[in-house]
């Protein structure tokens, strides 16, 4: 049997079920609303949007994997390129590119240019901490989790704080290998 | 217009190699080792508790899979017998045969691994199980009130599987 080739972006996105655009933007609109208006501080949300991220990201691997048949990538750079290309794609609709890669290959940017959940969104002054997209640090910490590398997943650049792109910085902080889970003497 | 329906399961159910049903029992296992699975169709002998069949399970893939790759004569890089590895890393086995079973066995990069005991004639599974794979995606994975790395307990997951595994060779 000859190894499935990995599908591209394009090609699953094609295939899913989708939802009106705007129907998702105003969702996730109305739930860091919700938030602010629970937990008033601005930090507070940035901090629960990742760990809301998180626990997608968890689970969200599973299913890029199933569906996108990509295997093991070979260095960090890589996985970079395979999330900008096609997992922003497959659930965001759009690509991300891949810059700033540093000497040792652990550390890199994730440029998005266009970005579907900050349509209609303006920082008013009582929001100005706010990281409005700290879902997808999340998600993207949380599916690294689960292939094994420990990241670290910070905004450098927000178009919402008037930059002029979005710049996720994603950093490999250890690979975890597998180890056997049991005691011997269990 | 149909907003939160279901996505295609793909790929579409490959083709059932022989006929009938001859499907041992199959386990599905997290990257920490918990059993999240384990179904039975057609198990006369028991010789083990469960939760020591399922270690022994796990223990038994953890050292095939190491001692594969330890043998595989193309590739130069190569890790020692019984240092841990990353999931997906270097070779992987995907079935054994013995004269009265056959074992499939299939992990994903995640750590997610499942493993279908068949009759010792049956075909190359592997297709099927990633099928398995997206049943487990679609139906488990998704349900938003399943914990991740607890037991299954998802009656729409068992039923699909069941009806699956069934019509497999």
């Amino acid at each position: 049997m000859a190894p499935v080739a990995p599908r591209s972006g394009d090609a699953i996105f094609a295939n899913v079920e989708r939802v009106n655009a705007e129907l998702f933007t105003l969702t996730y609109g109305a739930i860091v609303r919700q938030l602010l208006t629970d937990l008033e501080e601005v930090e507070e949300v940035n901090k629960q949007l990742d760990q809301m991220g998180y626990n997608i990201g968890i689970r969200l691997i599973d299913e890029f994997l199933a569906k996108s048949n990509v295997s093991r990538c070979v260095d960090f750079k890589e996985t970079a390129e395979v999330i900008a290309k096609v997992g922003f794609k497959m659930f965001l609709g759009v690509t991300a590119s891949v810059t700033n890669v540093d000497a040792d290959g652990t550390c890199c940017s994730l440029i998005l240019e266009d970005n579907p959940l900050v349509d209609f969104v303006e920082l008013p002054d009582t929001c100005q901490g706010l990281y409005y997209c700290n879902i997808l640090s999340g998600i993207i910490r949380g599916a690294l989790e689960m292939v094994s590398m420990k990241t670290e997943v910070t905004w450098l650049h927000d178009m919402l704080r008037g930059d002029d792109v979005y710049e996720l910085q994603v950093k490999l902080l250890k690979q975890v290998p597998e180890e056997y889970p049991y005691k011997d003497d269990e | 217009m149909q907003f939160f329906g279901g996505s295609e399961i793909s790929p579409s159910p490959p083709a059932p190699t022989v006929s009938g049903n001859n499907a041992h029992m199959m386990y599905v296992f997290n990257r920490n080792g918990v059993c999240l699975l384990y179904r039975e169709w057609n198990r006369p002998l028991h010789t083990l508790n469960a939760q020591q069949d399922h270690k022994l399970m796990f223990g038994l893939l953890f050292s095939l899979k190491s001692l594969t790759a330890k043998m595989d004569p193309t590739s130069a890089e190569k890790g020692n017998l019984g240092v841990p590895q990353l999931p997906g890393q270097g070779c992987s086995f995907h079935s054994f045969r013995t004269n009265t079973y056959k074992l499939s066995f299939m992990e994903s990069p995640s750590g997610i691994k499942i493993i279908l005991v068949t009759h010792p004639r049956t075909g190359d599974l592997r297709d099927s199980l990633k099928y398995i794979y997206n049943l487990y995606v679609e139906y488990v994975v998704k349900n938003p009130l399943y914990t991740p790395g607890t037991p299954i307990r998802c009656e729409l997951f068992n039923t699909t599987l069941d009806q699956y595994v069934r019509g497999l060779g």
